[in-house]
């Protein structure tokens, strides 16, 4: 950020809370906002149409803006700025908020907001923006002074992007808008307080050093927070895994820190991982865990989570240190801070000299990679999902594309075959889990880089969510590719109620779709329709070679299960693989936690 | 996150900011992660009161306490969180007012041990007192306990107030 230079103090003309906004938005190096107009933020839809620096992509659906606003900043390493109108505008882009505060996207939300006498009144399109807000932002400000704006602006940057990002909310009175004030930031541009720890503990780290360097099986389990702490990151934890040689597995929203193509990359870990990367976290006897937050979907059952190794937990929030699982030597610092320690000390300690071989763990892991868990039966007359992934992956491999997804089945497939050798080049929505999330992401993304390929792998149940969306696709002729794999089941439901309810499938078809082809058309886009195995590359080929938004409907097996997985109250090492058959949980305990 | 461990009462303060919304996001923490408030108390101190001292009583496993402190401190206008159960010695202290009606005996023993627990009358009529009295919650229980055989109408409690022993501050 630069702030610093951003700090302009001019007291000689005065200028609408509206203009302030603007002005404090070009200054903070804005270029893109994601929003919907309505009668609370008209003042600053009006200067918005005075100028021509910053550009306004207008959504159908405030939800939208916010999915948007985080492909934009996952893909681009910058803040998301989102701007809806008060009452249903705020209320729609929560979902997007909570999102962005689970994944730890930085966004900035400017909600319009009832004029301050109005405010508890019930008025026309209010509702308690900053209440409402409160527990899915990282902060949030109800704006009572005009001259206050520009410093809530410069602030709000200062928290969304620094230390854990997430979304701040910024609630504006329209009369806050209107009212003229001097054009003044204060010296706290920053924040008067709010200071993240970026550096870990020196002593902490030498210990970290240290126990990696005497680990006969170790592991660096990887997650978001790689990418979160900037390109740098990603390139020291590559190098970092060099140096020592160690296996690397990364979480869902880690993947592309550490390249999917390297060998010393065991694929994704977790619920759906490899059979490879779960086996070694649980007989690892020492563990980095760098940016990750030993989520429930990660560790499977807690009490049979790795069970010991030594603990190495490396994060900048020190709330998620200790919150699921205990470590041993917790480090509260910046990825990239922290990494670039732990070269330098296992460089000048010479670690790699008394390091034990890792051959025999390696060896182990090749045996557990020799199980090939990604395998499937295929077809020579119904494209398996994971064919139509895999083929894609072989048409989009050398082309740098950045890839978003919704949630469930297609999801999980897209982590499992689609190989990331950069980061930032994979949108979705890991925490909360929207459906929803990859239309707009894909937008946000396409937005920042028009020459980029930016395709959504979509469900056909999830698409839905947001298929407004395609409307904004049009207007501003984004070239995205829906790759939607369509199996006409909300297919992760399906196959839990396969497995843990008896088949069961209670409201998890997909009735009554529409004709994707024709909706395409309908807003003047190519729709193109997939059915068999024998055209899947040419219909890969045709969507890719187009030069504009394509909606392509692949119609894949109804009845795939998404392997290997890790079933209800299960260890790491008890994971499932296809032809396991259909276990039921263990108990009713296990039924809940999953 | 399943339970281990004993349960135990810790004393906590929070030094935050003192603007609007603050103390919701504190309560906000608190109910939204399932935390137990026994007690909580905030105002304005220092300077031109710009910060405000919350202090607040909440019991749980020492991982969660833990997870208490980290997810306070995590709060933007958050400024310092002190543990003063662990910190070292503290001292504790909560305000009640209580109010306690009869007339003869009852009148009279009430009064008497009012002196006993240094408890002033703030309010009297001939048929009632309401007293105020300031010390530990386990005091200030033992006194509303000893009122109830006596007339208690009622009682309204500050929740502690703490500060560490010693010369040092937050």
């Amino acid at each position: 950020m630069t702030q610093a230079e951003a700090t302009t103090i001019d007291t000689t003309t005065e200028m609408s809370g509206a203009q302030m906004i603007l002005k404090a938005l070009t200054d903070l190096g804005v270029e893109v906002i994601f929003g919907y107009p309505g009668g609370a933020v008209l003042p600053i839809y009006d200067e918005i149409f005075k100028q021509d620096k910053i550009k306004h992509i207008l959504v159908r659906h405030e939800q939208a803006a916010t999915h948007a606003a985080e492909g934009y900043a996952r893909a681009t390493g910058k803040p998301g700025v989102v701007l809806v109108t008060s009452g249903p505008g705020a209320t729609n882009a929560v979902t997007g908020l909570t999102d962005a505060m689970l994944d730890s996207i930085p966004l900035i939300c400017i909600t319009g907001q009832v004029a301050r006498h109005l405010i508890g009144n019930d008025a026309f399109q209010e509702a308690d923006t900053v209440g409402i807000t409160r527990p899915c932002t990282k902060h949030n400000y109800l704006v009572k002074e005009t001259s206050d704006v520009p410093t809530v602006l410069h602030e709000a940057f200062y928290v969304a992007t620094n230390g854990r990002p997430g979304p701040v909310v910024i609630d504006m009175p329209k009369d806050v808008q209107i009212e003229k004030a001097a054009y003044q930031v204060s010296e706290h541009a920053e924040h008067r307080t709010y200071r993240p720890q970026m550096h870990g503990d020196e002593t902490a780290i030498r210990e970290a050093v240290k126990a990696l360097s005497k680990g006969m099986r170790p592991i660096i389990y990887s997650g978001g927070g790689i990418i979160n702490s900037g390109p740098e990151a990603s390139k020291l934890l590559r190098e970092f895994a060099k140096l020592t040689g160690m296996p690397v597995t990364s979480t869902l929203m880690g993947l592309g820190a550490y390249p999917a193509s390297d060998n010393q990359f065991l694929g994704m870990l977790g619920m759906h991982g490899t059979w490879e990367a779960n086996h070694a976290m649980h007989d690892c006897d020492v563990m980095l865990c760098i940016g990750a937050r030993f989520d429930d979907r990660v560790t499977g059952a807690i009490d049979k989570f790795s069970p010991g190794s030594k603990k190495i937990h490396v994060d900048i929030d020190l709330s998620s240190i200790n919150k699921n699982v205990q470590v041993d030597i917790p480090v509260v610092g910046d990825a990239r801070s922290v990494l670039e320690r732990m070269i330098a000390i296992w460089k000048e300690e010479n670690c790699s000299e008394g390091q034990p071989p890792l051959n025999a763990w390696w060896d182990q892991i090749n045996h557990w990679r020799a199980r090939k868990c990604l395998n499937y039966e295929d077809s020579e007359d119904i494209i398996m999902p994971q064919k139509a992934l895999e083929r894609l992956q072989h048409f989009v491999k050398d082309r740098d594309a950045v890839i978003s997804t919704e949630v469930g089945q297609h999801q999980m497939w897209a982590a499992q075959f689609l190989g990331f050798d950069r980061p930032n080049a994979w949108l979705t929505s890991g925490g909360l889990g929207t459906m929803g999330y990859g239309l707009p992401a894909a937008i946000g993304a396409q937005i920042a880089f028009p020459d980029k390929l930016c395709i959504d792998v979509a469900g056909e149940a999830s698409i839905q969510m947001n298929i407004q969306e395609l409307g904004t696709m049009a207007q501003y002729k984004l070239p995205v590719k829906i790759f939607i794999m369509n199996n006409e089941f909300m297919g992760m439901v399906r196959q839990w109620q396969d497995l843990s309810y008896e088949g069961r499938h209670s409201e998890s078809y997909s009735d009554s779709l529409p004709d994707f082809v024709a909706l395409a058309e309908a807003y003047g886009m190519k729709g193109i329709m997939v059915d068999h195995p024998d055209n899947l590359d040419a219909a890969i080929e045709e969507m890719l070679n187009h030069d504009g938004p394509v909606v392509m409907d692949c119609r894949v097996a109804k009845l795939e299960n998404c392997f290997p997985m890790v079933p209800a109250g299960a260890a790491h090492n008890e994971m499932m693989l296809p032809g396991d058959g259909v276990s039921k949980p263990k108990d009713d305990e296990a039924l809940a936690v999953v | 996150m399943k339970e281990i461990g004993p349960i135990q009462r810790h004393t906590i303060s929070v030094i935050v900011d003192n603007e609007a919304g603050v103390l919701a996001r504190v309560i906000g923490l608190f109910s939204g992660r399932g935390y137990n408030i026994e007690s909580l108390t905030v105002a304005a101190v220092g300077k031109g009161e710009a910060r405000s001292r919350i202090t607040v009583v909440t019991s749980g496993t020492s991982m969660v306490i833990e997870q208490i402190k980290a997810q306070l401190d995590r709060l933007v206008p958050v400024h310092r969180v002190a543990d003063l159960t662990i910190d070292g010695p503290f001292v504790a202290r909560e305000l009640a007012l209580v109010k306690v009606s009869g007339t003869g005996d009852r009148r009279v023993e009430a009064l008497r041990l009012a002196e006993a627990f240094r408890a002033r009358a703030v309010d009297s009529t001939t048929e009632s007192f309401v007293f105020e009295l300031t010390g530990s919650a386990e005091k200030i229980n033992a006194f509303i306990d000893l009122m109830k055989e006596l007339g208690l109408v009622e009682a309204a409690r500050t929740g502690a107030v703490a500060l560490s022993r010693g010369e040092a501050g937050l």
